[in-house]
């Protein structure tokens, strides 16, 4: 099973990439508890799209695993799994152990 | 560094002659097809695969990205048609159909715009037939599935837009193909008669409407279809 650490850590490069073309003012907080979607997030639709897709990029040039980060599973699950950052690094985790 | 192509289904006909002229407008032209292609260029990549093998498509849009770190044009060109009465057409000919003109083409696409956002531009250009408008007997699977391209076509290119990717699709009356080789010449009559241009096409007709399609003075023109022959 990969590493949680090494999840979060590419997580946080992805944030670091989206944050690269943002305003100051509009960079996000990499945390743990930094939620992806809904009103309480900096994030928009398109923004989300790129963090998952620099995140599905990043797994596979520093891991070697080809992958595609959305399943029919992750878009049916009740609880979206890319609510937070903590979300999303569980269930890359269990995804990636698969 | 020149502007990267990836071709699906370039083994032969209108594939083909499309990696022969990218090359002469000096792309990196990459091309895929089921076997080995005829084309031995310098600026020519090919590789071998089923375009309904979702890994091998991913690894080959992967490898791309590692290799050129571009795409800018996408010509989904890849296709297979059934000619035959509905009663008369399997339920594997269908899926058949559906995974090669549809679900194919719909992964090229999802793939060719990861890869052409990174430069905030790209072009794709889906193919679809004229057997859509004109609701061809005989041809109800594959008109369907190209139907089915026609609406991705105009949602990917809603969807694609804010990344400066346009997608567009083009119809093409019956063409000196192998997709064509055996239908009736009585048939193909018919056909060209509800035309308002009565000929066959060409890969010229073909390689025209691209021209215009992936010109980098076309970034006001998405979710079109243009139907050859005037239909």
């Amino acid at each position: 099973m990969i590493n949680k650490d090494i999840l979060l850590s590419i997580i946080e490069k992805a944030f670091e990439e989206l944050n690269a073309l943002r305003d100051d003012a509009e960079k996000i907080s990499f945390s743990t508890q930094a939620e992806l979607y809904g009103p309480q997030s900096k994030l928009d639709s398109v923004d989300l799209v790129n963090l998952l897709l620099a995140i599905e990029e990043y797994i596979e040039d520093e891991l070697d695993i080809s992958f595609t980060i959305t399943s029919e599973k992750a878009l049916s699950l009740k609880n979206s799994p890319f609510r937070t950052v903590q979300t999303l690094c569980d269930y890359l985790q269990t995804e990636l152990s698969n | 560094m020149p502007d990267v192509a990836l071709i699906t289904g370039t083994s032969k006909g209108i594939g083909a002659a499309l990696v022969k002229h990218f090359l002469t407008l000096n792309y990196t032209v990459i091309g895929c097809s089921r076997s080995a292609s005829s084309i031995s260029a310098p600026n020519y990549r090919h590789f071998i695969l089923d375009v309904c093998d979702e890994e091998a498509v991913k690894k080959m849009f992967s490898t791309v990205r590692k290799d050129y770190g571009r795409l800018d044009v996408l010509i989904n060109n890849a296709g297979i048609a059934a000619m035959n009465h509905a009663m008369l057409t399997p339920s594997d000919t269908v899926k058949n159909i559906l995974n090669t003109n549809v679900l194919a083409g719909f992964i090229c696409c999802r793939e060719a715009a990861k890869l052409m956002k990174k430069n905030r531009f790209g072009r794709i250009v889906n193919f679809s037939t004229v057997a859509v408008p004109l609701n061809l007997e005989g041809e109800a699977v594959y008109a369907a599935s190209k139907a089915a391209m026609e609406s991705l076509t105009k949602i990917l290119a809603r969807e694609f837009a804010e990344f400066g990717i346009t997608v567009n699709a083009i119809g093409p009356t019956p063409i000196e193909t192998d997709l064509i080789k055996n239908v009736s010449p009585d048939k193909i009559n018919k056909l060209i008669e509800r035309q308002a241009l009565k000929r066959l096409g060409t890969f010229d007709d073909v390689v025209n409407v691209i021209d215009f399609y992936i010109d980098k003075n076309s970034d006001f023109v998405s979710a079109q279809v243009v139907y050859l022959g005037g239909v």
